[in-house]
């Protein structure tokens, strides 16, 4: 059984880890993030059944593909609070010479990291070839992606929709981060997306929805129920519905804070929202 | 002069189908991808012998090298296949996002390249794919030149760890390397020993340079002739020192004259060497339909338009 609690203690640390990292550099995303704090808590020490220590080819253990790099601060922050690199080393988020660039790359050597992203839309096709790879390596273990629901709006994403069900990928567990907002607005406002469940039946997916994407106990629940639907001959995709900015109140429900750093003073209100559990880096 | 004897014409993509199948039988890490042109990038065999490390894309190119970027990880080593356009053009921030930035294991394999299409015409025929494939931090660019070195090409491109663009394409042209060759990426091959004027060339191109050297020593100029069939890195050494003896030099592609071996070689020899240079390319214009003989005629890319650029470089020295 998780101790959702425990998660929850992490989740406070893991938005404060957003908040200052992205404030220190005065630049990043953390409005995105803040949404799927719980969402990589719950993958990461939950649900995932990961090795000690990292190889890019993951082979004996579930392994994980963000698909909207920008996001990285929480990616960041989930990895380091994981034991991918030493916690300090958020202090280097987007500053030169850094391995944390603005989006994830495996350029620098990061653990945890196997793609580039930021460019959207292609990180489902990675993937899904990871999926291939695994069942043609005989390994058993599961793909999990994420990706934002205005990235959706890249056609890639389509082909890779329409592929792995037609192949019946059925190793791949992919989120999507259902928060309506994008740059410019509401999806609704910039190009609405329709029924994302319908268009992922339609293509032959499983899908299941987390009504509460900030809630830890309905985030664990449902993807340990997606874990579940897997392995039955088609892909799963997870509609996670979350708040852009959770946790944050004056971050919440806008896509103003999509891409913008919090001032000194807003910080201090965010920090003050969220208790420090694990301690600051 | 050496002589070179056309074993029979083959097309190049041939080649790369038989450097496959060959490679199926013996590395058990290499798959293959394709976007509905199984037949046309020569797959077939590969396809029939290995079907479960064959994977059939349908007409997605972009996640075709999003899947090729994820099999890597897990140890595959993915070729993939489509006509140069859709393998380079149509999916330039997939190649450079998931494969060169992330630095993943593919090969991307690619017929059809250039004018040599024929009468499908400007759509198809891409002229600008070596200059965004060189352009990439980290990417090898070959360019094979019949169809033993595209075998040969192919199977050594496997060997070697890191992305790779490898360019074929489809008429038979004349088949005059040795067969089982040592294919060595960035290494350059000395065809012909020559003091008058460099020629460097490459797919295509090459037999073309060496028809051109034969008509240039019936009227007694010598022409050291230089197969690149690796743009990126290129064997510089191997050009500086040809063009040392010879003091001029034209290089021969199939591809606009921009972006491509001409202009590696004009940047090389600027910064070392600086020497006379006549481009045998196409002159920053698309193709059009027509026979491939017809095409490289109108274009100026065939044995006629090198052996004109030699003389014209040879005035400048």
């Amino acid at each position: 059984m998780a101790d959702i609690q425990k998660l929850e203690a992490l989740v406070t640390q893991v938005r404060r880890d957003i908040l200052r990292q992205v404030h220190k550099v005065n630049s990043g995303h953390p409005g995105g993030s803040l949404g799927c704090a719980e969402f990589f808590v719950a993958l990461f020490q939950e649900i995932m059944d990961r090795k000690e220590g990292f190889d890019m080819d993951g082979l004996g253990e579930d392994i994980f593909f963000l698909s909207n790099g920008h996001i990285s601060p929480v990616f960041y922050s989930v990895l380091a609070r994981s034991g991918y690199f030493p916690v300090e080393e958020l202090n280097t988020f987007r500053l030169l010479d850094s391995r944390l660039q603005g989006h994830p790359t495996t350029h620098e050597g990061l653990p945890g990291v196997r793609i580039a992203s930021g460019s959207l839309g292609q990180g489902l096709s990675v993937a899904l070839g990871a999926a291939e790879a695994k069942k043609l390596n005989g390994c058993g273990h599961k793909v999990y992606s994420l990706m934002g629901d205005g990235e959706l709006q890249e056609g890639q994403n389509w082909e890779a929709i329409m592929y792995a069900a037609a192949n019946h990928i059925d190793n791949v567990i992919a989120t999507v981060d259902l928060n309506g907002q994008q740059i410019d607005g509401s999806t609704d406002d910039v190009l609405a997306l329709g029924s994302m469940r319908a268009k992922f039946e339609a293509f032959g997916w499983i899908v299941l929805d987390i009504e509460k994407g900030n809630d830890m106990a309905s985030v664990v629940q449902g993807l340990q129920e997606a874990k579940n639907l897997s392995g039955k001959g088609k892909p799963v995709c997870v509609l996670m519905h979350t708040i852009m900015g959770n946790g944050v109140d004056f971050m919440m429900h806008t896509h103003a804070w999509h891409g913008k750093a919090p001032n000194d003073e807003q910080l201090a209100t965010g920090l003050a929202q969220n208790a420090e559990t694990l301690g600051d880096y | 002069m050496k002589t070179y004897e056309n074993t029979g014409n083959k097309d190049t993509r041939s080649g790369f189908g038989a450097g496959l199948e060959a490679l199926g039988k013996t590395n058990e890490n290499v798959v293959a991808l394709c976007a509905d042109l199984t037949g046309s990038l020569k797959m077939d065999a590969f396809k029939a012998n290995h079907p479960e490390r064959f994977f059939q894309v349908g007409i997605a190119e972009a996640n075709m090298i999003g899947l090729a970027a994820g099999m890597t990880i897990g140890g595959k080593i993915p070729f993939t296949g489509t006509f140069a356009n859709f393998s380079t053009g149509r999916v330039y921030d997939q190649i450079r996002q998931s494969v060169a930035y992330s630095g993943k294991n593919v090969k991307i394999c690619a017929s059809h390249a250039g004018l040599t299409l024929g009468e499908d015409g400007a759509t198809h025929q891409i002229l600008e794919d070596i200059g965004l494939m060189k352009m990439l931090p980290g990417m090898t660019v070959i360019n094979t030149c019949d169809y033993n070195q595209t075998k040969a090409a192919t199977i050594a491109i496997a060997a070697h760890k890191g992305p790779v663009y490898l360019r074929f394409g489809r008429p038979k042209v004349a088949n005059f390397t040795p067969e089982n060759q040592d294919f060595q990426i960035g290494k350059a091959v000395h065809l012909q020993e020559g003091n008058d004027v460099t020629i460097v060339a490459t797919g295509h191109l090459v037999w073309e340079a060496l028809e051109a050297a034969k008509t240039l020593h019936a009227e007694g100029i010598s022409a050291d002739v230089i197969n690149i069939h690796t743009i990126k890195p290129l064997d510089e050494e191997a050009i500086i020192a040809s063009v040392k003896k010879t003091g001029c030099i034209v290089t021969a592609e199939e591809h606009n004259f921009l972006g491509g071996l001409g202009e590696s070689v004009a940047r090389t020899l600027a910064t070392s060497h600086p020497t006379p240079q006549e481009f045998v390319a196409t002159q920053d214009t698309f193709g059009e339909s027509g026979t491939p003989a017809q095409l490289m005629e109108k274009y100026g890319l065939n044995a006629a338009a090198i052996v004109k650029a030699s003389k014209k470089a040879i005035t400048r020295k």
